[in-house]
């Protein structure tokens, strides 16, 4: 198996890793508006990701730091040309982590509020739009050649095709989906009791809308053994609305995570060879030989992300494993005294 | 104003931004570290006390710095695609390892720390604190050396047919004798910050405090903490200076024009002197015009080459010498100055040099009023402390901007003794697909978003610093999970 091909599956690895994670915390963000009634409730819910969000959106600094080394030139075409979605996306995960971190540490309705309002608004909005991206490099975009480089030609307007749109919709339901089983299984009482329902609800729509970008991709974009992607993800999204219906949330959870590997496999399944295709001329498409670095680059990446990345898995599973316990709005301290200006 | 422009102030705002909340993240990790373990080691509460205090600033410090990180992760591409293109074989790799090795150990084991209190052994919890610390350090070397590589590029050959750099040793990448030099001095930035910011902090309670009470219990705890920062202080600064040194020596081969530049020599002189401040038209057309002012016979010779009679190229001569060996014109044909810009690396030199005197002047009067067992009691004394705790900062800043601006107007600065090609000017690295109005709009989206968050993180460290160290309880492990959180969002 060549190098770059490897590289593609890597990233393909660490973007399933990155969707599977901080998915159920951009979900739980999302629902802390949707689900829990008061600041008790709210703080339930934020404290469930409290201590793994961070370590989960590394994730995704992973990827982009390993798609630059392995692809450089779909690290520029892809982050250049999508750059107001990126844009977007970017503030909302600044806005995010700050709004996590600071939001108890004055204790005023008014200032809780309004980080509130941040951490709810910077979930949907990335939920929205890595659907909305990930469907456009399956889809293509208008690359040209420019001077010698494979350049994105095309504008803002560009990216927002239905089928964009669509994706879009497909990653926020997942996320929704991912977050309430997730929440159901953390939290105890009559809140995990609401997330269940709500699970059971979101997980028929999720369905719904993924199953048909899933055979819209299939047959507009895609190749042949990619049907064994839908295949799986099919079951899985069927699983996962059995599952949340019987209340069995950890079978449900593995289900749902089930699917995103499963949609991670169709996208980039129906991109190979191509990692950006251009909807132009095939022969401006970016490919996984033509976008990637040297064969020693790509070696001695293998060797560090071979190595490192188990590491990293080991360590991170013991942190979920330490904080495996359900949290109840019981385990939720008395806010600091803390004002905003000093008394 | 061009693509390129907005692009470089964009770059420079959110890095400088970006650095402006790191040090103190780096230096103040290993501080709280080492009060941890003094609690530990010593069960003394104090040392609980001030890992609870100055744990809570640097974790407001924290959230801000991974915000404003994250963007740096990505901005290479968006409005850098050219440079990303030439570069990616290289500067790629460290870049993917810093979050590989660093950033996963950083940001999982802060979670642990964080919340772990109830829920780990007493040395457990230490020992993921002291991985969140090292997390920090190695996340510093990654990047150091992704930076270093744009000053002196090694390990690496030009493709004419591809025309990138490509990366033939990654052991040199790593090595990079620009990074070994700039790590240390980087790191030693990073103890005096937050050496500065550990000291100032107490001395600002110490004097307090003894004002309402001169028995105060808290005041054996706040001498600690001046105490403890005025020697991380005192050896960071010691450090800064050997390890500035021996970058100045570096530089002097590697970029002979950035050195030239911050001294604003013309001519190339023997014995040059250095000046504390210049008046008149530094930009460099008028020679004449600039009068140097309390000069030091030699020391600019003695900084970069270590002998006070060396001989040190003017910006004249390595102007003429770079246009042959580099090309006089770029591609568009306009003739290429290969002075950066002299107001500015001038100016940047000598405040990232002097602006740490505040800090010796801190470090020293605490050490001598708390010498045997004394308590800082003088109002000057906090005064000198407010003031000192930015300047630091100021100086970290200020040298960064020395760095890079005094590598214009390369974006990767030719190696003179490797590879002429493996060069790229900054000009030639922006991204031809992203217009000026994209750019102009997420430079001023970018600008107003760190502002507001820059209010919050500021009075939210003032506000929590004014409060004072808490009040603590021993922790202890709540075994079923009945108990409220140790730690709770
Ligand atoms: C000398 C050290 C240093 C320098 C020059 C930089 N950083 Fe940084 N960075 C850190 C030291 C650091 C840190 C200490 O690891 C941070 C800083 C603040 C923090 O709280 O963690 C961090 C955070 C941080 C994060 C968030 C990590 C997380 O989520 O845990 C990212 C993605 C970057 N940085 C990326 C960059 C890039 C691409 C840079 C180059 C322009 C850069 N940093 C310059
Ligand atoms: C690995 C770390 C870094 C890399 C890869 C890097 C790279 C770059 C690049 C690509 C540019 C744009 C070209 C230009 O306009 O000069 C730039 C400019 C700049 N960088 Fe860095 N930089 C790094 C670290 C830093 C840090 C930590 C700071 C300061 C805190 C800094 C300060 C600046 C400034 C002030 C500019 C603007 C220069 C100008 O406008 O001419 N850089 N750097
Ligand atoms: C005697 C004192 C000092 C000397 C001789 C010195 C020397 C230098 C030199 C030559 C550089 C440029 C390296 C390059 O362009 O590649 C540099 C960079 C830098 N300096 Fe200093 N410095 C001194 C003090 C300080 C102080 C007090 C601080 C901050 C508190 C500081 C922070 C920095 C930083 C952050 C950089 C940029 C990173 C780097 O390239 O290492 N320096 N210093």
């Amino acid at each position: 198996m060549d190098l770059a091909l490897i590289w593609f599956v890597l990233i393909a690895v660490l973007w399933t890793g990155y969707l599977v994670l901080e998915g159920f915390d951009f979900g739980v963000g999302m629902l802390m508006g949707l689900l829990a009634k008061d600041n008790k409730e709210r703080r339930v819910a934020l404290n469930t990701i409290g201590p793994v969000w961070d370590g989960n959106e590394v994730w995704l600094l992973t990827a982009g730091g390993a798609t630059f080394a392995a692809f450089p030139e779909w690290y520029a075409t892809l982050f250049s040309g999508f750059y107001l979605p990126l844009l977007l996306i970017l503030l909302a995960l600044i806005v995010r982590a700050v709004a996590i971190e600071y939001r108890g540490k004055i204790n005023d309705p008014k200032w809780r509020q309004r980080w509130d309002w941040a951490i709810i608004g910077s979930a949907w909005i990335p939920s929205i739009l890595w659907g909305v991206a990930f469907a456009n490099l399956v889809r293509g975009v208008p690359i040209e050649e420019v001077d010698g480089r494979l350049e994105y030609v095309g504008n803002f307007f560009d990216l927002l095709s239905p089928f964009a749109l669509l994706g879009g919709l497909v990653t926020l339901a997942l996320f929704l989906s991912h977050g309430a089983i997730f929440l159901a299984l953390k939290t105890s009482g009559d809140f995990s009791k609401r997330a269940g329902d709500f699970a059971k609800k979101i997980s028929v729509v999720a369905l719904a809308l993924a199953a048909v970008w899933a055979i819209w991709t299939q047959l507009a974009y895609s190749v042949a053994w990619t049907w064994a992607a839908v295949l799986v993800a099919a079951l899985g999204l069927a699983a996962v609305a059995w599952f949340t219906r019987t209340e069995s949330f950890g079978k449900a959870f593995v289900a749902n995570a089930v699917v995103i590997v499963g949609a991670v496999v169709l996208i980039f399944g129906s991109m190979y060879p191509d990692v950006m295709p251009s909807s132009i001329d095939p022969q401006f498409s970016l490919t996984v030989d033509n976008a990637s670095s040297t064969d020693y680059t790509l070696t001695v990446m293998t060797w560090v992300a071979v190595i490192m990345t188990p590491i990293v898995l080991a360590y991170q599973a013991w942190s979920y494993w330490v904080f495996r316990r359900r949290i109840s709005t019981d385990n939720i301290p008395e806010h600091n005294e803390l004002t905003f200006f000093k008394k | 104003m061009e693509a390129l422009e907005l692009a470089r102030w964009q770059f420079g705002i959110t890095t400088v931004y970006h650095f402006v909340l790191v040090p103190l993240t780096i230096g103040l990790s290993i501080l709280v570290a080492i009060m941890q373990t003094a609690w530990v080691r010593t069960g003394k509460e104090k040392w609980l006390r001030l890992t609870k205090f100055y744990g809570k600033l640097l974790l407001i410090n924290f959230a801000l710095g991974v915000a404003t990180g994250i963007v740096q992760e990505f901005q290479f591409g968006m409005n850098w695609s050219n440079y990303s293109r030439f570069v990616g074989d290289i500067f790629g790799a460290p870049l993917a390892m810093e979050a590989l090795l660093a950033f996963f150990l950083e940001s999982t084991f802060l979670g642990l720390w964080i919340f772990g209190w109830d829920k780990l052994p007493k040395k457990l919890h230490l020992l993921t604190l002291w991985l969140f610390a090292i997390g920090s350090t190695l996340s510093a070397y990654f990047i150091i050396a992704a930076n270093s590589w744009m000053q002196h590029p090694v390990g690496a050959d030009y493709n004419p047919e591809t025309g990138r750099a490509e990366m033939n040793s990654i052991l040199e990448v790593l090595t990079n004798n620009t990074t070994l030099a700039a790590f240390p001095h980087v790191i030693a930035t990073a103890f005096l910050v937050s050496g500065t910011f550990v000291a100032g902090i107490a001395v600002y309670w110490m004097v307090k405090r003894h004002r309402e009470d001169a028995n105060h219990g808290d005041l054996p705890m706040y001498r600690t903490a001046a105490r403890f920062g005025a020697v991380t202080m005192l050896l960071a600064g010691v450090a800064v200076i050997i390890t500035g040194d021996v970058q100045g020596k570096l530089l002097a081969e590697q970029q002979p024009i950035k050195m030239a530049a911050a001294e604003g020599l013309m001519a190339t002189e023997t014995g040059a002197s250095f000046s504390l401040f210049a008046l008149g038209n530094l930009a460099g057309d008028d020679p004449d015009s600039v009068t140097h002012f309390i000069e030091i016979p030699g020391l600019t010779s003695f900084l970069f080459t270590g002998d006070w009679d060396g001989e040190v190229r003017g910006i004249n001569d390595l102007q003429s010498e770079y246009a042959e060996r580099y090309g006089a014109t770029d591609a568009a044909g306009e003739e290429i100055e290969y002075r950066p810009n002299l107001l500015v690396t001038y100016w940047s030199f000598r405040l990232m040099i002097g602006l740490a005197a505040f800090s010796a002047a801190l470090a020293l009067t605490i050490l001598w009023f708390t010498r045997k067992g004394g308590i800082t009691t003088k109002p000057w004394m906090k005064a000198l402390a407010l003031i000192s705790l930015p300047m630091p900062y100021l100086a970290a800043s200020f040298g960064w901007i020395f760095t890079e601006m005094g590598r214009q107007p390369f974006v990767v600065a030719p190696n003179p003794d490797g590879v002429d090609m493996v060069m790229l000017l900054t000009q030639a690295g922006y991204s031809p697909s992203v217009s000026a109005g994209e750019v102009a709009f997420s430079l001023v989206v970018f600008t107003v978003v760190y502002a507001i968050l820059g209010v919050f993180w500021f009075k939210l460290i003032q506000r929590y610093a004014v409060e004072g160290a808490p009040q603590v309880e021993e922790p202890t492990i709540d075994e079923d999970g009945s108990r409220p959180l140790s730690f709770a969002y």
